[in-house]
């Protein structure tokens, strides 16, 4: 019945790097008339420093807004004309830029991205107009109770790590960074020594190497950029806090430090968190859009089967330096914070104690595994993993994944659960809605009006 | 041009009829209709060893009894929590052993259940699914903890001004007491007052397989596919279901305004609608092009231009048009800080004013065209991407060949047609406006 048992050819990852330092990786991918074009820069909100927060994010903006030879006005649309998407994004340790379109547009999307790596324009009008959306953007953040929690979690567990202030930034920075920063740590960073270009699609792998030289070759390499130094010291006592603020519910999240996407004990938390919460696969860019298998899984059914909590989930992101392994409940309406804490905190005490057992690890793996399938469907997905894992510094990490997952045992989960999820090795924080005023009776309609 | 599903007339032929499109064509899917009326499409691919099935039930939120709204919400999180074979443990164990997630979803005319699976655990899916629509116990001892969640959702969507704008939006279009002016998950009332045996109705009621169209996308043959549908839906008899009457909603005749202040946030939502049109509207292609030249192309179209990047007021800025069974919502959306949101409406009153009063240029109209047109080839990249254009092409009436008949439908469309539907679409002086969030300016206007 299905044709599985046929076999799929994968063609090999092609990787050269230009004479300027530009790493390149190429994979054929003749399934679909598409190829898929991600340009990443070892940048993130951690190489930001005091006063300048934010600034990785906000440059990302400033990069669609005008270069030498394309028009401000026509950035955006350029690859659009082809059908195409783009976008990009800028997390802790990495900003990339990717479009995706027809395979016929690859020239096209290649001299954007040379365009976007020397070129830009970052005109002084351009600065003070992308201040107020980037702002824009940080207040519909804290909107959401639940997106403000969690900045403030992650500020309260990192105490020397610049991993504690948000991608977005601080307000009083993004208030008052100026052109000149902008521009400074565009050029400190956007050199071909500190990118990964990678192309994924129907594409010949050669040909598409030449096209890359001849876009990218003749961009002179820089300085080294600089990198952070301090790591954060071991947490030894558990930390809180309390957001009390009008709302309508109740948020809990805990989070402990948790291993580098590099080392030994990722795959080991990776399946801890699946056996937890719910197997949500290896990709930043895809895995979290679609919901993990989790009604068997521990917090599950002690907090939303229970009534506890409505929703239950778990966040263990592949990061460059050691972050956060994050669970959030929300609470059921009527139901105390206290009494969900208490209910986590109790599972969490249980898998220290009792570890895991093998059927749990054969489950997760096996819906870890099926994740890596469902995550490869498109040359978009594809191209984001090259791209991510060889900026975070461990390729084989993606490379070799589903032989990592197979090779966890239960021993490693719970060995791993013992000191992760440790009482001094966690920060506990809650937003506990004060009542909203009756807003509805200022409610005011105009109709008829003409 | 296009109809919905109870009016296809190839839905009454009898016996498992496999069509195949008339011409070659790009995608080239695979319809059956078993005999006892479910519809099957399915499409094989070979990029990864996995499958997408896509369940579409004619059974949407504008199913809800009048007096129960939320029914249908309420039974989507219910339906997959046991069925006659199965207890909702054994369901998950089944399902979730095999790295499937099932992810539910009501909207306003569909009850969909959809996942991928490996193409190894296809036909073992397939028959779970088959068993969760079909013959669900909908048990009564679940029926608390997931009125809980329910309750909790709602509250949460009364604390985001962004749900609340849409709420309040489409409560002034159509009036509540039109199934689009309500929220799929109802009140907390209608909630807190729901029984097991008016869900467990809903279900005898809408559930039937002539409601129900089956898309399978993936590693496995398309005869193959429609085999293990017929063994999952086959065999399953109930008699065809009474439509919904849907009644044309009213045009505005006069701007409104409703501020719904929510002090406790950082940022105003704006929500700024009309009512449009059906999808079988002979003027939707022209009101799809001037939707994304007004506010989708190169990130928001004109109101991008203006409000983000001209005027730096807005993260998000842009316009949707939801043609849909009877007229849908044609709505433009933005974020703004409080202090902007009286000059964030005047912006969008001028853009709206000048397409009506000069159309589009031959420019914007070459390149969305190009853009809707070349579009299809990413959409059709994935299963779950085919699987969604193969369920919006089965709903809404639109043939095997839409894929390549999208580039007829668009090239035909001249800047004289887009600038009509522009005018018929646009008036700011019948616009619906609604503002939620820390703004709290009703008069600002006058």
């Amino acid at each position: 019945m299905a044709s599985s048992a046929e076999a799929r050819v994968v063609a090999p990852v092609r990787s050269v790097t230009l004479g300027n330092g530009l790493k390149v990786i190429v994979q054929e991918e003749h399934t679909a008339p598409l190829a898929s074009v991600w340009c990443w820069y070892k940048v993130g909100s951690k190489d930001e420093g005091q006063g300048l927060t934010g600034v990785s994010h906000w440059v990302e903006h400033m990069n669609f807004k005008g270069t030498t030879n394309i028009p401000r006005d026509q950035v955006k649309g350029i690859i659009e004309q082809f059908g195409g998407s783009w976008n990009g994004y800028t997390w802790i340790d990495q900003t990339t830029y990717l479009e995706t379109a027809t395979s016929d547009a690859l020239d096209r999307m290649l001299f954007i991205e040379s365009e976007r790596m020397a070129r830009c324009l970052y005109h002084p009008d351009d600065c003070e107009s992308e201040r107020t959306v980037i702002i824009s953007e940080l207040q519909g953040g804290e909107n959401d109770p639940d997106q403000l929690l969690d900045q403030e979690l992650v500020a309260t567990a990192f105490k020397a790590h610049a991993y504690r202030h948000p991608t977005i930034g601080w307000i009083a920075d993004l208030e008052s960074m100026a052109r000149e920063d902008l521009y400074g740590h565009y050029r400190r960073y956007y050199v071909p020594n500190n990118a990964t270009l990678v192309i994924v699609g129907d594409v010949d792998a050669d040909a598409a190497i030449r096209q890359v030289e001849r876009h990218f070759g003749q961009i002179p390499a820089g300085a080294e950029p600089p990198r952070i130094r301090t790591a954060e010291p071991e947490q030894t006592g558990e930390r809180r806090l309390t957001i009390r603020k009008e709302g309508t519910t109740a948020y809990l999240k805990v989070g402990f430090h948790a291993p580098a996407a590099g080392d030994p004990e990722f795959f080991p938390a990776i399946v801890l968190d699946a056996v937890l919460t719910g197997a949500k696969g290896i990709n930043l860019w895809f895995s979290f859009r679609v919901p993990p298998p989790q009604r068997r899984t521990r917090l599950y059914r002690a907090l939303v089967d229970t009534g506890l909590a409505s929703t239950v989930s778990g966040g263990l992101l592949p990061t460059a330096h050691p972050f956060l392994y994050i669970v959030s409940a929300t609470a059921t309406t009527g139901t105390p914070l206290t009494t969900v804490e208490s209910r986590l905190l109790q599972e969490f005490d249980g898998v220290r104690q009792q570890g895991v057992s093998a059927a749990e690890v054969h489950v997760a793996q096996t819906q870890l595994k099926a994740r890596l399938v469902f995550d490869a469907d498109s040359v978009t997905n594809i191209a984001h993993q090259l791209g991510y894992f060889e900026t975070i510094g461990c390729p084989e990490v993606y490379r070799d994944a589903s032989a990592r997952i197979d090779a966890v045992t239960p021993e490693q989960v719970a060995a791993l659960a013992r000191r992760m999820l440790s009482e001094s090795n966690r920060t506990v924080g809650w937003f506990d809605p004060l009542p909203v005023p009756d807003d509805v009776s200022r409610r005011h309609s105009e109709h008829e009006r003409a | 041009m296009s109809t919905p599903p109870s009016s296809d007339s190839t839905r009454a032929t009898p016996g498992a009829t496999v069509q195949t499109p008339l011409a070659p064509a790009r995608l080239g899917p695979v319809r059956a209709i078993l005999a006892n009326g479910v519809v099957v499409t399915t499409k094989e691919t070979r990029k990864t060893p996995a499958v997408t099935i896509s369940l579409a039930m004619s059974a949407g939120a504008v199913c809800d009894p009048p007096d129960a709204p939320g029914a249908v919400h309420l039974l989507s999180r219910l339906i997959d929590r046991g069925t006659r074979r199965r207890s909702a443990d054994e369901l998950a164990e089944a399902l979730e052993s095999r790295g499937v997630s099932l992810t539910i979803n009501v909207n306003r005319h569909q009850f969909t259940l959809g996942c991928a699976c490996l193409s190894a655990d296809f036909d073992a899916v397939l028959e779970v699914l088959g068993e969760i629509v079909i013959e669900p116990t909908v048990p009564d001892a679940e029926l608390a903890v997931r009125r809980g969640e329910v309750l909790t959702a709602i509250a949460q969507d009364e604390d985001s001004p962004y749900i609340k704008a849409l709420h309040e939006l489409m409560a002034l279009l159509y009036g509540t007491d039109h199934p689009y002016g309500r929220p799929a998950k109802g009140t907390v009332s209608s909630i807190e007052a729901m029984k097991i045996d008016r869900l467990r109705a809903l279900h005898r009621e809408r559930f039937v397989p002539s409601a129900l169209s089956v898309v399978i996308v993936g590693d496995v043959r398309s005869d193959s596919a429609v085999a293990a549908a017929t063994r999952a839906f086959g065999e399953w008899t109930a008699p065809t279901t009474r439509a919904v009457p849907l009644p044309s909603p009213p045009r505005a005749t006069a701007r409104r305004r409703l501020v719904v202040p929510m002090m406790n946030k950082s940022q105003a939502d704006i929500a700024y609608g009309f009512v449009s049109i059906a999808r079988s509207d002979p003027t939707y292609y022209a009101s799809l092009l001037m939707n994304n030249i007004l506010g989708q192309y190169a990130l928001g179209g004109r109101l991008g231009d203006s409000i983000r990047e001209r005027q730096g007021m807005a993260y998000y800025v842009s316009s949707a048009l939801d043609a849909s069974v009877v007229e849908g919502p044609l709505m433009v959306r933005a974020g703004v800080s409080p202090a902007n949101v009286d000059r964030a409406i005047a912006s969008i009153d001028e853009e709206l004013a000048r397409m009506c009063a000069d159309g589009v240029t031959d420019r914007e109209l070459a390149e969305s065209r190009q853009y809707l047109i070349g579009s299809m080839p990413r959409a059709l990249e994935t299963n779950a991407g085919i699987a969604s254009v193969l369920q919006n092409a089965e709903f809404f009436g639109l043939g095997l060949e839409y894929d390549v008949r999208l580039r007829d439908y668009l090239s035909a469309v001249t800047r004289d047609d887009v600038h009509a539907a522009a005018q018929r679409l646009l008036d700011p002086s019948r616009a619906a406006v609604v503002i939620t969030g820390p703004y709290d300016q009703p008069d600002r206007e006058l």
